[in-house]
């Protein structure tokens, strides 16, 4: 799957309540999610947005609240992808869940700035800075973590797992 | 092996787990509230399965926006009530007999030394305390987990945080665990297991324990865990209704990092915004005048931490114009400080007394910040518009300190009282 997109680009331990507040919780809505999505960080993430485009980030992205509603108001904001220096662990688990990519990479993080035209290839592993001209390549998924991707989320794979 | 990987071998059906591994766990307990819930009973619903893994091995809690802030709340509430009701789950709690899901799952015996536990909040790590290996996870792994469950894991390398020496006075857990954040930095148990011990734990109370296990999560960690001593076992076992088997690190258990430090050298400790690794010791905070002071949450609510607030409250009154918010964590613990006499010294000292509820911790509802507005809390976070405008600001801190700066108006400690 190849995804390519405007990178809008942020600093270390986005939490999950910028990325969603709670005063947005009482709903699960994803259109609703999406439409606060990043507001107490960035009031103009929103409108500036286009589908597909990528959120860059440094280290420990969305740490904090284990809310799911985090990583779906992403998704559901047309965000086609995450890469971040590190990711926090719930917020790593939430996303792959729910079938929203998500790249570690400290290289790329740091090579990529707010508005740069960036593409991503999840089977080759690498990230090119379309702007910059560069390339970064990531490690792939190990173990559950790649099963999960594979599958497309935690609840595909758990109905293959009530087939057999 | 530490406990944390013996907890997980066992749970896995294995004899032996080394960090990196993934294995998949048998859970004693899914836990999910009134906010996380009804995208976990989506995931349920979609795997199509007729019933529960196991009606009593679930606890769903209304806990976040209660008693429900407004309509939307009620209808979430509303879902989650309507499935524990058609699923007959055991353990469903709303008002009455209720309370904050980290304080009223083991005060009713819930969770035990030795168990697996995950929950659809983060602050799930709370039950490191008792002995139990219990992390937080998303909606979906919690209801997938309600369907099989079992939950997937990859083993997490520990971190040894051994506390030497004595605490000093007006010291409490939530002091220990914000100077070690403010040492390791908010990421810097990221994906790992935080293991506490040494003599100043072993002579803690378990209100303290829990507070420390509860913020593991504040420094990233996967996990926070204390061992099940006999102080444990004596507060578990007249709330257990089932059998438990404890275990224990070996003293041969590897660590991926050791952290010594001498509590004598820890002040009371005062996180400033916006992150809890911004901890000062109290004599270095400076003149910081506040609006509010949150006295609760899962962090601090317990009636150890009531007790503690009273103390420094007691024959006082609250600033002018001070909201000083104290939120008892369960429905018993409420009664208990109104029988003896905790709640008449808050209201004596001009504090507002709630209902149990999670609240201001979060922005939602219960003590909100305006643009420009300060607070101190007992919560376990200060994000940018964490307790309501994102030009207010939250400082954490442990009740005595809390308590103190209500009566001051301004960040200070009993003493300066």
């Amino acid at each position: 799957m190849s995804i390519k997109g405007t990178a809008h680009k942020y600093g270390d331990h986005v939490d999950t309540d910028v990325i969603i507040p709670a005063r947005y919780l009482n709903t699960s809505d994803p259109a609703e999610l999406a439409a606060h999505c990043m507001e107490d960080i960035d009031t103009e993430f929103l409108a500036r947005r286009k589908p597909g485009d990528i959120i860059v980030a440094g280290k420990n992205f969305g740490c904090g609240s284990s809310r799911e509603h985090a990583p779906i108001a992403i998704k559901h904001a047309g965000i086609s992808c995450v890469i971040a220096g590190t990711f926090a662990r719930i917020f790593y688990r939430n996303a792959l869940n729910i079938g929203l990519p998500i790249i570690e990479s400290e290289e790329a993080a740091a090579g990529i700035a707010d508005g740069d035209e960036v593409e991503v290839d999840l089977e080759a592993g690498t990230v090119r800075n379309l702007t910059q001209g560069t390339e970064f390549g990531f490690a792939p998924l190990v173990g559950t973590a790649q099963d999960l991707v594979q599958a497309g989320g935690l609840k595909a794979l758990a109905m293959k797992k009530l087939r057999k | 092996m530490t406990i944390t990987e013996k907890l997980l071998a066992r749970a896995a059906g294995l004899d032996q787990v080394t960090p990196g591994q993934f294995v998949t766990c048998k859970l004693d307990l899914v836990l999910a509230n009134d906010i996380t819930a009804p995208l976990a009973i989506e995931a349920f619903s979609a795997l199509g399965v007729a019933e529960v893994f196991d009606r009593d091995k679930i606890a769903l809690v209304a806990d976040h926006s209660t008693p429900n802030k407004d309509i939307k709340s009620a209808m979430q509430t509303k879902l989650m009530r309507g499935f524990a009701r058609s699923n007959e789950i055991t353990h469903y709690y709303e008002a009455c007999g209720g309370g904050i899901e980290h304080i009223i799952l083991p005060d009713k015996g819930l969770v035990l030394p030795g168990d697996v536990v995950i929950g659809a909040d983060s602050h799930t790590c709370t039950y490191g305390a008792l002995g139990a290996f219990s992390t937080g996870v998303g909606s979906t792994d919690a209801g997938v987990a309600m369907a099989l469950g079992e939950c997937w894991f990859r083993v997490p390398e520990s971190i040894k945080f051994v506390y030497s020496g004595r605490l000093g006075k007006w010291v409490t857990g939530k002091d220990l665990i914000l100077y070690t954040i403010g040492r390791i930095g908010v990421d810097g148990a990221r994906y790992r297991a935080m293991e506490f011990c040494g003599p100043v734990i072993e002579a803690l109370p378990m209100a303290d324990r829990f507070t420390i296990c509860n913020m593991a999560i504040e420094a990233g960690g996967k996990s926070g865990i204390i061992d099940p001593d006999q102080k444990a076992l004596d507060w578990v076992s007249p709330r257990a209704h089932r059998r438990f088997e404890p275990l224990h690190s070996d003293p041969d258990a590897e660590y991926a990092q050791v952290h010594e430090w001498n509590a004598e050298n820890i002040e009371p400790q005062v996180s400033f915004p916006h992150l809890p690794e911004n901890a000062r010791p109290l004599s270095e905070v400076g003149e910081i005048v506040i609006d509010q002071s949150v006295i609760g949450a899962c962090t601090n609510g317990r009636l150890e931490d009531l007790q503690a607030a009273a103390e420094v409250l007691k024959g006082h009154k609250v600033a002018p114009g001070m909201r000083c918010i104290i939120i008892p964590g369960s429905h018993q613990i409420h009664l208990e400080a109104t029988r003896s006499g905790l709640v008449e010294t808050f209201l004596q000292a001009g504090c507002l007394v709630s209902t149990p509820t999670c609240g201001p911790c979060l922005g939602g509802h219960m003590g909100i910040l305006a643009a420009g507005e300060r607070a101190i809390a007992t919560t376990n976070r200060n994000f940018v518009g964490r307790m309501g405008h994102t030009d207010s600001e939250v400082y954490l801190a442990g009740p005595y300190v809390a308590a103190a700066s209500a009566i001051a108006g301004k960040i200070c400690g009993p003493d300066d009282i």
